[in-house]
């Protein structure tokens, strides 16, 4: 009993997602002990809504990340999707079916197309989907003079909302469009990474694409999967936006690819392919989300947010390297 | 003929030889669409004041590739070093003594940048694109904490001049691209880090096993590409008679694509300064020429990611 354990703790102490659970709690207990408002449900309720995109293309960029392949283009793709999406439905009407469909089918389009470039073209995926975001970007603003949507109609600019209460606070709260997504999007991923063949597949591409393709496994088919998904992701995140804005502006998503990439990396997730879990990544988003929030509740500038947030980036990742330098040195 | 093309070792490089051929396209077609417009002195010079700064990130990216890896804090570094430079020079804009000890705090700003990320990406053993990216998120940070999101500008005619001043018609900002772009070739073809540098991009393990100093020359790399950055500093700073947060964020992609168009290998181990000069020349030339032709400047973004693509496939298609 004693040697189990020891054993269970011992590995619990190898993970990445352990330290950065236990960095969000002593986050959290500090603000809550240092601030009145953080443990408040408005708080927390606003913290989601806001990260709510954050996590959803996290999601997307993780599968792609695991699969051994990068995509810096999903901004584009989102805003593409996005406007079109916002085109239709001003133009058309429709319910939020027909807004997540277009704008997750525009998504898949592109994302099939850098998943056709990455494999016929091997050069490193970095190196396309930056091409392609340029191309993506360019094209979006030329086309759309880089104008502004708004004026949706009213189910759209409501939303959904399920499990309406009044808190004790006076407000009223419940899961909106943004929470519900963004809970389907995470409960989708992690099934479908851990209890699919196709999960498994795409892990064993991500560790090793040579044995992968060796034992049978379809290569350019989970390409494809892996980059439409993030395609998927983008529309269906972009849709969220919208909504949470009620506005469409094309470059509002501009530089988004980065700040996804470091939610992700934070969570441990490899950049060679194969090692990561998507508690890692929700968990790097969490980190993030709270110190944004936190640094704002104790009215810290927010010029610091990014110092900080770029110092933990580079702890984070630090750690990481150090530790696999030291498992590699272990197994050797 | 052989001999001669021996000599200056063009034809041996395919990318250089496609990129020639896309280039005399490009070339015909202004002659065409534009006449003489396109080839005119001022047109001329006006591309050839605007190519170094782009042409200095992509140099700064391309040694960086050259190991296999990328540095995306170039943008973050060179507005780093400008604002430190700036405040500096502000201080007492006519003194020549504030100006050098400016252009001093600049290199030393870049220098610790380069060392930082050297050290992660060598001894701690974090991915390129990772370490920089962190580093890029930290330094953007630093530069709009340390100035407020604020401008600084007024600075001395020394300075304004070594960004848009001429010497005998030539554009100093050229001028200062060339003899760097020079000093780069010399290091790495002519130097024993030069080859280490090509060695560790094509292959980092036997590179080390062969007893060369791989940390400490991937420490070197970061540093240089950071000097670089400083260069790009002085102009930026020059050009826009200011320094702020967030100047030139456009940059970044634009320097890997002209790297990659200019012949870099991203996995590392191949490519050459020439290519590199030949691919801004090419993309130079396309915005100048659309921007004449009042072609707006994001179909230009999207044509120049679109070239890459094309020219990727090209290559693809060859081999």
């Amino acid at each position: 009993m004693l040697e189990l354990s020891k054993g269970s703790i011992s590995s619990l102490l190898k993970h990445h997602e352990f330290y950065l659970a236990l960095l969000i709690t002593l986050l959290v207990l500090g603000l809550s002990i240092g601030t009145e408002d953080f443990m408040t449900l408005g708080n927390i309720f606003d913290m989601t809504v806001s990260s709510a995109i954050l996590g959803i293309m996290a999601c997307g960029l993780f599968v792609v990340l695991i699969a051994g392949g990068i995509d810096i283009s999903f901004p584009a793709t989102a805003a593409i999707g996005q406007y079109l999406m916002a085109s239709f439905v001003l133009a058309n009407g429709g319910n939020f079916a027909i807004a997540f469909g277009i704008a997750a089918l525009v998504g898949i389009t592109l994302g099939l197309v850098n998943a056709i470039l990455v494999y016929k073209l091997k050069v490193p995926a970095i190196i396309i989907t930056i091409a392609m975001l340029n191309v993506y970007f360019g094209l979006l603003i030329y086309f759309s003079n880089g104008e502004w949507l708004y004026g949706f109609p009213d189910w759209f600019m409501d939303g959904v909302e399920v499990f309406r209460f009044t808190a004790t606070d006076g407000y009223d709260y419940g899961l909106n469009l943004p929470m519900i997504t963004l809970l389907v999007v995470v409960v989708f991923t992690s099934l479908l990474m851990n209890k699919t063949r196709l999960g498994r597949q795409i892990y064993a591409m991500g560790g090793n694409a040579d044995a992968a393709h060796r034992i049978g496994m379809n290569p350019f088919g989970l390409n494809l999967f892996v980059y439409g998904y993030m395609g998927a992701m983008a529309g269906i995140a972009a849709v969220v936006q919208t909504q949470i804005t009620q506005s469409v502006a094309p470059n509002s998503l501009m530089g988004f690819e980065l700040t996804v990439l470091a939610a992700v990396v934070l969570g441990g997730t490899s950049m060679s392919g194969g090692k990561g879990t998507l508690l890692g990544v929700m968990l790097g988003v969490a980190l993030l989300a709270v110190l944004k929030n936190g640094l704002t509740l104790m009215g810290v500038p927010s010029y610091w947010h990014t110092v900080l947030t770029g110092l933990i980036i580079l702890i984070s990742i630090s750690m990481t390297a150090l530790n696999e330098k030291q498992q590699a040195k272990q197994e050797a | 003929m052989p001999a001669f093309m021996n000599l200056i070792q063009l034809p041996t490089d395919r990318n250089i030889r496609y990129l020639l051929v896309i280039l005399a396209a490009i070339m015909a077609l202004m002659a065409i669409s534009l006449g003489g417009t396109f080839f005119s002195l001022s047109n001329l010079q006006s591309m050839s004041s605007q190519l170094p700064l782009l042409g200095i990130f992509a140099l700064a990216m391309a040694v960086c590739m050259l190991t296999g890896g990328i540095n995306l804090s170039i943008i973050a570094t060179t507005n780093a070093c400008s604002l430190v430079m700036a405040s500096i020079i502000t201080q007492s804009p006519d003194s020549g003594l504030m100006l050098m000890a400016a252009l001093a705090a600049g290199l030393a700003t870049a220098v610790v940048v380069g060392l930082a990320n050297g050290f992660l990406i060598a001894y701690i053993g974090v991915s390129p694109i990772l370490a920089t990216l962190g580093m890029m998120t930290f330094i953007n940070g630093l530069n709009v904490l340390l100035s407020g999101g604020s401008v600084i500008s007024g600075f001395p005619d020394v300075l304004l001049f070594l960004g848009n001043g001429d010497i005998l018609g030539i554009p100093t900002p050229l001028i200062f691209f060339g003899t760097f772009a020079f000093g780069l070739w010399v290091i790495l073809e002519h130097t024993a880090l030069g080859r280490a540098i090509y060695l560790i991009g094509s292959n980092e393990k036997a590179s080390r096993f062969s007893g060369i100093n791989t940390q400490k020359s991937l420490v070197y790399v970061y540093m240089i590409s950071s000097i670089l950055c400083w260069l790009a500093a002085i102009i930026m700073m020059a050009k826009f008679n200011s320094a702020k947060a967030g100047y030139g964020e456009s940059y970044l992609l634009v320097a890997i694509l002209a790297s990659v168009l200019g012949g870099i290998n991203p996995d590392g181990g191949f490519g050459r300064i020439i290519g590199i000069f030949l691919a801004l020349v090419v993309l130079q030339a396309l915005e100048s020429g659309l921007n004449l032709l009042g072609v707006s400047s994001y179909l230009t973004m999207a044509l120049w990611g679109g070239i890459l693509i094309v020219f990727i496939g090209l290559q693809q298609y060859k081999s």
